[in-house]
């Protein structure tokens, strides 16, 4: 039975890069994914964009491409990105220019777009899932609409020969299923496989994360060797049975737990995870470690794809204000309550028109708030204080960290290391648009 | 007997809402934790966090719970004023959880 071995390069925008030149290197796969995408990337993604229009895609795919095309040109390995983000024609002009510089002739890079929906949706009429109100109601604060594409745009570049497959917004398990239904010839309406690949483009699309990474719990769970941890590699046969492994002699592990909690990451129904290509069901899978660093993955399957395709809304929402200071030694915590009072009264007196603000004790109560925290069971040595709100221009924002700043001089004793921000933010809602209106493009050009 | 002692655990997100799996290390303890770490326990742990529904689905295929938690990031993780915007410390807290002991 045929089989072909897929590698994960990447889990997120700035991860690791040695970990996917050891894959193209050493790990004997046939295709490298790396998927660099998350939900509010693409946003500002779009914002570089607008700035320069050659501009627009990840900050490090140059680096990426510069450390991985030689050694998976060389021995045939084909790579897939959503390393395009708001501008794959850009991304892919890119890819060529290095590989022309690399000396790689002849490399054939296919760029997907499509995925940008920003004038279907405000001219459509339609509806933000999570308020029911008009997309158009958002105005001159839209910054963005991307749809998740599915598979098919990427097998019909792999179709046409393309070496590289990068794309803007596509659904991240979707990067890993299509190599598998270029490769076996799967039917787009093959539910039961379709939902197979998609468990192990699951398992794959966070890179280290089900190789040991974002596990380890010191003498509970340990994993060796993090700081060389290796990315995983799927083993895939054309009946959708898989293996899951990686590189022998690599950091991490990959073990039962490691698959199952990433399984489970970021799904909510595990017998509906719904993507572009089908609805997985993941409600009977079961791990099976087959031998060191080998577990066998069985028993997902799939469900008729939906009608609709979700859309990653990006808009101006806010400016966020914040400043920060410690205290330490002997009545440290009392000092950091008396700066947090201070500045919760300045910027009353002072008048700040603040939407939002949060007070916290760093190393306190700073995370899930007293009802939680070990507050006053002991004291710590050292506190750093920390006050953050939400406003509605920037002016306005600053205003937040100059209070906590000018603590300096006018708050509790010996405060130290005061930092203050202030940022734009670019939030995130979500649509549903009929398929049929977002059109996928594939567009090649040639090192 | 503290959850962590049989089980462990991961946080994910998306948008406003956050999931927690809880994962037995050893999948005959899948029981203890179906009786004993309800969605009610989980709501009420999470009661300074968590502002909206807690829904728990069940894996038992892997000894698996997974709660998804609604209006528990600030609003998401682009706009959130919390220090762990992605509610990434959630897993870690849950399993501090009491639970009663394995019958003997």
């Amino acid at each position: 039975m045929k089989s072909i071995r897929i590698g994960s390069g990447a889990g997120y925008s700035g991860d690791r890069i040695e970990p996917a030149v050891e894959l193209a290197e050493q790990g004997d796969i046939q295709y490298l994914v790396f998927e660099c995408l998350a939900e509010r990337t693409i946003a500002i993604a779009q914002g570089a964009k607008r700035k320069d229009p050659a501009k627009g895609y990840d900050p490090l795919l140059e680096a990426r491409m510069r450390a991985v095309l030689e050694p998976c040109h060389s021995r045939g390995i084909r790579i897939v990105t959503n390393m395009g983000a708001a501008n794959p024609a850009a991304g892919a002009a890119k890819i060529r220019e290095i590989a022309r510089s690399l000396g790689l002739e002849g490399l054939k890079i296919a760029a997907v777009s499509g995925d940008d929906v920003l004038e279907t949706l405000v001219s459509g009429g339609h509806r933000i899932e999570e308020t029911g109100a008009p997309v158009a109601e958002l105005a001159d604060r839209l910054v963005s609409a991307n749809a998740y594409l599915g598979a098919a745009p990427l097998v019909e570049a792999l179709r046409a020969g393309a070496d590289v497959v990068i794309t803007g917004r596509v659904a991240d398990p979707a990067l890993f299923l299509a190599p598998q239904i270029f490769e076996f010839g799967w039917s787009m309406e093959d539910w039961d496989r379709l939902g197979k690949g998609t468990a192990v483009g699951h398992l794959l699309e966070c890179a280290g994360q089900v190789t040991g990474g974002y596990f380890a719990d010191p003498g509970v769970k340990d994993v060796a060797g993090l700081a060389r941890l290796g990315f995983p590699i799927a083993e895939v046969a054309e009946d959708g049975s898989a293996v899951i492994t990686k590189v022998a002699g690599s950091g991490g592990a990959v073990t039962t737990a490691t698959c199952k909690e990433q399984l489970l990451y970021e799904i909510h129904d595990p017998s509906a995870y719904v993507t572009p290509d089908v609805v997985a069901d993941f409600s009977h899978v079961t791990f099976a470690q087959e031998g060191p660093d080998r577990v066998r993955v069985a028993g997902a399957s799939g469900r008729k794809r939906p009608d609709t395709l979700k859309v990653s809304v990006g808009y101006l929402d806010s400016y966020i204000g914040e400043g920060q200071i410690s205290y330490a030694g002997p009545g440290a915590v009392a000092r950091g309550r008396l700066a947090l009072e201070i500045v919760r009264e300045r910027l009353e007196l002072t008048g700040v028109r603040a939407t939002e603000l949060r007070f916290d004790l760093i190393g306190i109560d700073s995370i899930h708030g007293d009802a939680l925290s070990t507050a006053g069971e002991q004291e710590p040595y050292e506190v750093r204080v920390r006050v953050v709100g939400r406003a509605d221009s920037m002016a306005e924002a600053v205003r937040i960290g100059n209070e906590v700043e000018t603590l300096y001089t006018n708050g509790p004793a010996s405060g130290g290391g005061a930092t203050k921000s202030a940022k734009e933010v670019v939030a995130m809602l979500s649509a549903l648009l009929p398929r049929a209106l977002a059109k996928p493009a594939v567009d090649h050009v040639e090192a | 007997m503290k959850l962590r002692d049989i089980a462990h655990s991961r946080t994910g997100d998306k948008g406003d809402i956050s999931n927690i799996s809880v994962i037995v290390f050893d999948e005959a303890d899948y029981p203890l934790i179906e009786a004993a770490v309800t969605p009610e326990r989980v709501k009420a742990l999470f009661a300074e966090v968590v502002h909206g529904e807690v829904v728990r689905y069940t894996v038992p295929s892997i000894g698996a719970l997974n709660f998804v938690m609604q209006k528990a990031l600030g609003g998401g993780v682009t706009r959130s004023l919390a220090l762990d915007a992605h509610g990434k410390c959630l897993a870690s807290a849950l399993l501090d959880l009491d639970i009663p002991g394995r019958a003997a």
